[in-house]
């Protein structure tokens, strides 16, 4: 919620008789003064801060938040450096009992760190710059995708990205696909072949609207299904295009997740514009969004509107879906996945929940909805974070914090009986592969199995 | 489309999660959908069925005994005391070996951090060393840097309070633990993974471990005490080997003493309840609002109460319809923010269910913040089948039922009864709930 209509209690709106006494000037910016006003300390929010837990020079989200609102309102009040430790994950938010909008301050405070206090020719800055931005730099890496896929992999590489820049020489860099998603899409013939696939598919699925345009989704796919894993966005085109809808994919930019976490406000600023103006659009041509990693639907649903403004913000906020959920309210998904198998593809998997989608109430949907299939089985492996947080535990500094948060993960994943890893998080995967060496699956893949067939009928789709 | 299932329970505390899992032994698919994280955080891990009576006396040493003299419309009395007993003896099968007190009806006397005593029914095995009843006498240890335990001072309360033993408290330095604003989970993890961590002793060889050297500290202060009680910090996920690791190396009982907010034994409590609800395959939705209601008109007759046919929940903007055939609402109460208040009026946010307080706010309170407070009574009056009533003592919807603080009549902190009220009316409402499936 933005802070234009922050009700004076927190979340619940009442009749609007009571005009709380302005006590301060109107803030030029945003004024996050409502949400530091609601919080009563009880620090919900620090018991469920991942860096806290293993690093006490991090002083966790209550300080970050609030506590540093306040004190930041004598002017002479630096933001304090520890916010660049926090790694976004949000799980304060869904901590919090009194609605306070930490994930919003902690953006707002590093955005204003790293624009006022960080030096801007810093090794820091420059690799900070260069890890947020990925989307620019990835198409270069993907039109030579096997030669940049083997320089990535030079340990000398890593060795120079450590030593000039900070990025950690423990990682391998994720491989670039050799077609990316929408050169496939293109290809196969973009809006149109999904027009014609969806009304066969409603042909035979019996339904009444055979020529409506009520079934139509307009695909944000972001980043890495784009350039690193096509594969789990033609999963979600052939199972959307089963149930008989029409698939758009618009232009887009990222959705500024990586930015967010970086304090490059101006950059996700600009992201945010292009992906407003366009998914507004589609949404004008009776589409509803939906996203397949839970980061991207995260970054649509609550910190567009939160920090931007934009014409359509709220409209797109409101009618972005994850890809899972979307056909789940909108579907008999469970009761079409009754009886289907998937082969000897699948097994049981071991399933970390990413926490931006546990912060959108996605924690408890794959365990769900897999259940349904024959031989498939998706055990949980417990609330921790998997401690990468996207470009976080790719930073030199943070490789050891980020292993030490992902300890508990991996542990539950060796426990667990299932040898392959499951999750809707780019950078979870990494890290759960990183740690275990176990193959990662999207949910969407098994979906695609189990509605669609095996993966060498759906190439041939 | 709907989301689908049997029993909806709104709200994931120990009344939400008790209903869930009532209503789960039964052959229904249950859900439960919280918003935001219960106040369990806040609890002090301790069940308690009753300290004291309204009336305020008390300790009570068997409070079984003093159900049945309670007023018309106190939750115990709506649900009867048999249902307490059965809601125990629910929650010690749930339990296992984590809680103690099953053996009688009698409360335990248990020290808090303030070294007060507190009764209660039911105690974490971490406190059980700890208990004001046993003699023997007891070294209590905080730490510089968690001001919350101040441990001489809690020593010499507990000695006024007339306990049967000797009471000593000493302040430490925690090992590993520098910043004086280190959270809770950085204590209870670094002795859960037994990090390597920095001391001032110059002359050893190699860093101990934190476990060691806690022990290392802990022992130079030792008499000849029985027992050690520690603020409930020991430990999270691996809490009884922490706990066993201390009691090895000093060679004496080691007990933890509740704390205030955060609470580690509460959150303990909550991972028990909920690794007991994904066994019994209740489904949980967490971090979404429940917004607002449809009623089903084809079911309502011209004077029987509305039914309730579905929720929406709200995802940022986007609306979630679920769908159950029967509801419990455990939202908690005013601090749990199932029971809010405005400038005009109490209200409960999702029903709009009907709250009793007196028209004008200045009879909410009274002056004295330690006197009989109307507002600590603040809640859903209800039928003795939990449904919540209107102004005209009709239920307000015949397949809503509520449970836990959300509940009015009683002031659960001047009585000491929270959890067990929660746990008793969260039973009842589950498995009513689930009978009343169609």
């Amino acid at each position: 919620m933005s802070d234009a209509e922050q009700p004076t209690d927190d979340g619940v709106s009442g009749d609007d008789e009571f005009e709380p006494i302005q006590v301060f000037p109107e803030a030029e910016e945003m004024d996050l003064r409502p949400g530091a006003d609601n919080c009563y300390k009880c620090s919900t929010c620090d018991t469920n801060c991942p860096v806290a837990e293993v690093d006490d020079e991090f002083p966790g989200p209550k300080f970050q938040g609030p506590e540093q609102w306040r004190l930041k309102r004598q002017d002479d009040q630096d933001v304090d450096d520890s916010v660049m430790k926090c790694s976004n994950c949000m799980r304060c938010d869904s901590a919090c009992p009194s609605d306070v909008p930490l994930s919003q301050m902690h953006n707002t405070a590093r955005g204003e760190y790293v624009e006022e206090q960080m030096e801007k020719l810093s090794r820091e800055y420059i690799r900070n710059r260069i890890l947020a931005n990925y989307r620019r730099l990835a198409p270069l890496g993907s039109m030579f995708p096997r030669t940049t896929n083997f320089v990535m992999g030079l340990s000398a590489t890593q060795w120079l990205g450590e030593k000039v820049l900070g990025i950690t020489g423990e990682r391998d860099f994720p491989e670039f696909a050799t077609e990316t998603f929408r050169e496939w899409w293109t290809k196969r013939g973009g809006n149109a072949t999904s027009k014609k696939r969806a009304q066969k598919a409603r042909a035979k699925r019996g339904d009444a609207q055979v020529r409506s345009d009520e079934k139509r989704i307009a695909y944000f796919h972001g980043c890495y299904a784009n350039y690193n894993t096509p594969e789990v966005a033609k999963a979600l085109v052939r199972v959307y295009e089963h149930f008989g809808y029409e698939i758009m994919v618009p232009d887009q930019h990222c959705s500024g997740t990586p930015m967010f976490a970086n304090g490059m406000l101006e950059d996700a600023r600009r992201s945010a514009e292009t992906n407003v103006r366009e998914l507004r659009a589609a949404i004008a041509d009776g589409a509803d969004v939906v996203a397949s990693c839970s980061s991207c639907s995260m970054s649509l649903r609550q910190e567009y509107p939160e920090l931007f403004d934009f014409e359509g913000t709220e409209d797109v906020a409101e009618n972005t879906w994850d890809a899972v959920e979307y056909l789940r309210v909108h579907e008999d998904l469970e009761g079409e996945l009754e009886d289907t198998s998937v082969g000897d593809e699948f097994d049981d998997f071991a399933y970390h929940a990413p926490c931006h989608a546990r912060n959108q109430g996605l924690d408890g949907q794959t365990t769900d909805v897999l259940a349904a299939i024959d031989g498939v089985d998706a055990h949980d492996v417990g609330d921790s974070c998997s401690g990468i947080s996207g470009t976080y535990g790719w930073k030199a500094e943070n490789y050891e914090t980020s292993m030490k948060i992902g300890a508990e993960m991996f542990d539950h994943m060796e426990e667990s009986e299932a040898k392959t890893g499951l999750t809707e998080c780019p950078t979870c995967s990494m890290q759960m592969e990183h740690g275990t060496g176990y193959e990662i699956t999207h949910t969407l893949e098994v979906l695609e199995a189990a509605l669609v067939g095996d993966a060498t009928e759906a190439t041939a789709q | 489309m709907a989301i689908e299932d049997d029993v909806l329970v709104i709200g994931g505390g120990i009344a939400g999660a008790t209903a869930a899992l009532a209503a789960a032994e039964r052959d229904v698919q249950v859900r439960i959908v919280s918003y935001k994280q219960s106040t369990l955080r806040n609890a002090s891990g301790l069940i308690d069925v009753l300290g004291y009576t309204p009336a305020g006396d008390g300790p009570l040493a068997d409070p079984f005994e003093a159900l049945a003299a309670l007023p018309e419309g106190h939750p115990y009395e709506r649900v009867g005391s048999e249902a307490v007993r059965e809601a125990l003896a629910f929650f010690d099968e749930i339990a296992g070996d984590a809680y103690q007190g099953s053996h009688t009806d009698a409360n335990a006397l248990v020290p808090t951090h303030g070294g007060t005593v507190k009764p209660t029914a039911r105690y974490p095995t971490s406190t059980a060393a700890g208990l004001a009843s046993d003699d023997r006498d007891a070294l209590l240890v905080g730490f510089e840097t968690l001001p919350d335990f101040e441990a001489p001072l809690a020593a010499s309360h507990l000695e006024a309070t007339g306990a049967p033993f000797a009471a000593r408290g000493v302040t430490v330095r925690f090992p590993g633990i520098v910043r004086d604003d280190a959270k809770i989970t950085r204590y209870a993890h670094l002795l859960d993974h037994d990090e390597a961590v920095e001391t001032a002793d110059e002359t050893r060889a190699g860093e101990p471990t934190a476990r060691e050297a806690l022990a290392e500290t802990v022992r130079s202060h030792l008499a000849d005490e029985a027992r050690v009680g520690f603020p409930a910090i020991l430990g999270d996920d691996r809490a009884d080997a922490v706990r066993a690791d201390l009691a090895d190396r000093l060679g004496v009982d080691v007990f933890e003493v509740p704390m205030g907010p955060p609470s580690l034994p509460g959150m303990r409590l909550e991972d028990l309840l909920y690794e007991a609800l994904e066994a019994a395959g209740v489904r949980v939705t967490t971090g979404v609002p429940v917004v607002e209601y449809e009623t089903d008109d084809a079911e309502a007759s011209a004077t029987g109460p509305e039914r309730i046919d579905r929720v929406i929940v709200d995802r940022n903007g986007a609306e979630i319809p679920h769908r159950a055939d029967q509801y419990v609402l455990a939202t908690g109460g005013l601090v749990g923010k199932g029971v809010r208040s405005e400038r005009e009026r109490v209200f409960e946010p999702i029903f709009d269910c009907h709250v009793p307080h007196a028209a004008d706010r200045y009879d909410w309170f009274v002056d004295d913040v330690f006197g009989d407070q109307p507002y600590a009574r603040f809640g859903l009056p209800v039928d003795r089948d939990l449904r919540p009533l209107d102004a005209v003592d009709d239920p307000e919807f015949s397949n809503l039922r509520a449970a836990g603080a959300v509940l009015g009549g009683y002031d659960f902190a001047a009585e000491k009864s929270g959890s067990g009220v929660s746990l008793a009316t969260g039973y009842v409402a589950g498995r009513r709930a689930a009978e009343g499936c169609r």
